[in-house]
């Protein structure tokens, strides 16, 4: 089923004209505003010499740092009591991301998540078990009233509580799972483990983000719940969850194009990168009132093309997401910088300056190791001296990163060298 | 004082050989050895012909390591004769941190090599007792 057949089968020249209008009304909206003000004027661009999309690319990008230069509602674009509703992403390094929501911007990413949710196989007649943890995060209620407006009973399960997550989904008969594809697998690890009889789980599909997974990990999904899963994508930046998800062909995630404009770049560059290349996805956002952004660098490295799909929808569809520009890690859900690991082992006795992260997956749960080299002889007294070291550099970087990683002193020079761009981290998930 | 080297050796498939072939090259003898591990690095306990040698041999080639003042001693090839000095050493209250024989090719007793927490102190003390420690001359030239 197809939940808004007229936009997700409009053919091309019919997007783009929605698209140029709304690109327009968006930088009309914000022409005033202090942070876009001088931008567009720079760039030369206002709502009434905009030509094209083409003329999208004149702007510059907008990082993560410009939200968070402005935490935490310098970004918006409409007086605080047209907010109603504030998210926020966790901030690696002191300040959340903040971002809001008009009444307008609700309805319409409950539109978006309405068109993922039914594309991915839920309708009216599925409970759909929300295992999203809810809270300033944007999965939870993103997914929550875009499933109501499909009118499935939505269960707000929230994430943890596995026990009850399972009695509930048996009890209430869940149909849809929702949530990230470490936490599925994990409940169907938990299921096996307290010998759940699997035809008393009546699961038929799975909605899972929030995180990126593997081919290998969905069909291991499948498998065990005996589900059609499928995938989408978003980032609080510009939304939350809406921006794009596969259909039950899973050839690609479908772009709620007439919300938002995907282009491709090259990271090193910013060149804009023809239809087809993989590069970095850059968003700009054509409905949101409180929180307008253009061209926003994702730092997700993927691909779009525009091909009908066999689904019969004509939106452009993104592959799934290959990487990250920039080095960030997502280890267990946290944002991992090699840089912080860096900060840590500079600044400990007995151990060189070179360092390696090596990251992997033990059944479905990520596991860190940092090898580092043991530098300083005078450890070698004993066993426990050598110990007490490897401990101490555990627990600063437990107290940097907030998760655990196996330490690996290993001898001088075994670690490689680098002499252009150096790549320390190996992540083998 | 007898000096023995320690070297940082990973629990990694042919790193013991590059150190032993690195002092083989040089010319160093070894007279003694001790390796113990944990799941992922050991430390190698050494004592040879050269150890200032060795240890310019290991540094220049950039291993983890450390010189460290043992003692050997000689104590009768008989039936007791180990817990025989060991008591004396814990009368004393010094702790022994760690032990290793000698490759046998000694004349009369077995050669054993101790690193105490007082590693002097236990010098004299077993010397008053009449245990032979042996020189380290005499060891490096075994």
């Amino acid at each position: 089923m197809i939940w808004n057949e007229e936009i997700e089968t409009m053919d091309r020249a019919g997007m783009q004209k929605i698209q140029l209008e709304r690109f327009k009304e968006t930088v009309r909206r914000v022409e005033n505003h202090p942070f876009h003000k001088e931008r567009l004027q720079k760039a030369g661009v206002s709502a009434d010499n905009i030509k094209s999309l083409e003329d999208l690319q004149k702007l510059p990008f907008t990082m993560k740092d410009d939200l968070r230069d402005n935490y935490p509602f310098g970004m918006f674009a409409v007086p605080r009591r047209d907010v109603v509703r504030i998210h926020a992403s966790s901030g690696t390094t002191g300040k959340p991301t903040v971002v809001g929501y008009t009444r307008g911007d609700l309805e319409n990413w409950a539109e978006c998540i309405a068109r993922i949710a039914t594309m991915g196989g839920a309708s009216a007649e599925d409970t759909a078990q929300i295992a999203f943890g809810y809270g300033l995060f944007t999965g939870a209620f993103g997914l929550h009233y875009g499933l109501e407006k499909i009118g499935a009973t939505v269960v707000p399960m929230s994430s943890g509580n596995t026990r009850k997550q399972i009695m509930l989904m048996q009890d209430f008969e869940s149909t849809v799972l929702v949530g990230t594809p470490s936490y599925a697998l994990y409940i169907a690890e938990v299921m096996d483990e307290l010998g759940v009889d699997r035809s008393t789980i009546k699961l038929k599909y799975g909605l899972f983000g929030g995180e990126g997974s593997t081919e290998e990990m969905r069909a291991e999904i499948e498998r065990r719940f005996g589900i059609i899963a499928t995938e989408n994508y978003g980032l609080s930046e510009v939304m939350g969850p809406g921006v794009a998800g596969e259909c039950t062909h899973k050839c690609g995630m479908h772009i709620n194009e007439d919300h938002f404009i995907a282009e491709i770049i090259n990271p090193e560059t910013g060149e804009v990168l023809p239809e087809g290349e993989t590069g970095e996805l850059v968003l700009t956002t054509i409905s949101k009132e409180a929180l307008p952004i253009f061209r926003y660098r994702t730092r997700d490295i993927t691909s779009l093309r525009r091909e009908r799909c066999a689904c019969g929808r004509e939106t452009m569809r993104m592959s799934k997401i290959q990487g990250r520009s920039d080095d960030m890690l997502i280890i267990k859900g946290v944002n991992v910088f090699p840089s912080q690991v860096e900060s840590v082992i500079l600044g400990m006795e007995h151990i060189g300056p070179h360092y390696q992260l090596i990251v992997t997956k033990k059944g479905f749960t990520d596991a860190l190791e940092i090898k580092v080299e043991l530098t300083d002889g005078s450890l070698l007294e004993s066993y426990g001296e050598l110990e007490k070291t490897n401990k101490r550099i555990k627990e600063r970087l437990h107290s940097v990163l907030g998760i655990d990683a196996k330490i690996s002193l290993v001898e001088p020079k075994s670690l490689e060298r680098f002499t252009g761009k150096a790549k320390r981290v190996i992540d083998l998930r | 004082m007898l000096k023995q080297l320690s070297v940082f050796v990973e629990n990694k498939c042919g790193r013991l050989t590059g150190i032993v072939e690195l002092l083989g090259n040089g010319g160093i003898n070894i007279r003694a050895m001790s390796l113990a591990d944990t799941a992922d690095y050991g430390i190698l306990r050494l004592i040879v012909n050269d150890p200032q040698k060795a240890a310019d041999l290991l540094k220049k080639e950039q291993y983890t390591m450390k010189i460290t003042e043992v003692l050997a001693i000689e104590i009768p090839d008989e039936a007791g004769a180990l817990a025989n000095v060991l008591r004396m050493i814990r009368d004393a209250e010094i702790t022994i941190e760690y032990m290793y024989a000698f490759l046998g090719k000694q004349q009369q007793g077995a050669l054993v090599t101790l690193k105490c927490d007082d590693t002097e102190k236990a010098a004299a003390l077993l010397q008053q007792n009449h245990v032979t420690v042996v020189d380290p001359e005499t060891v490096y030239g075994l």
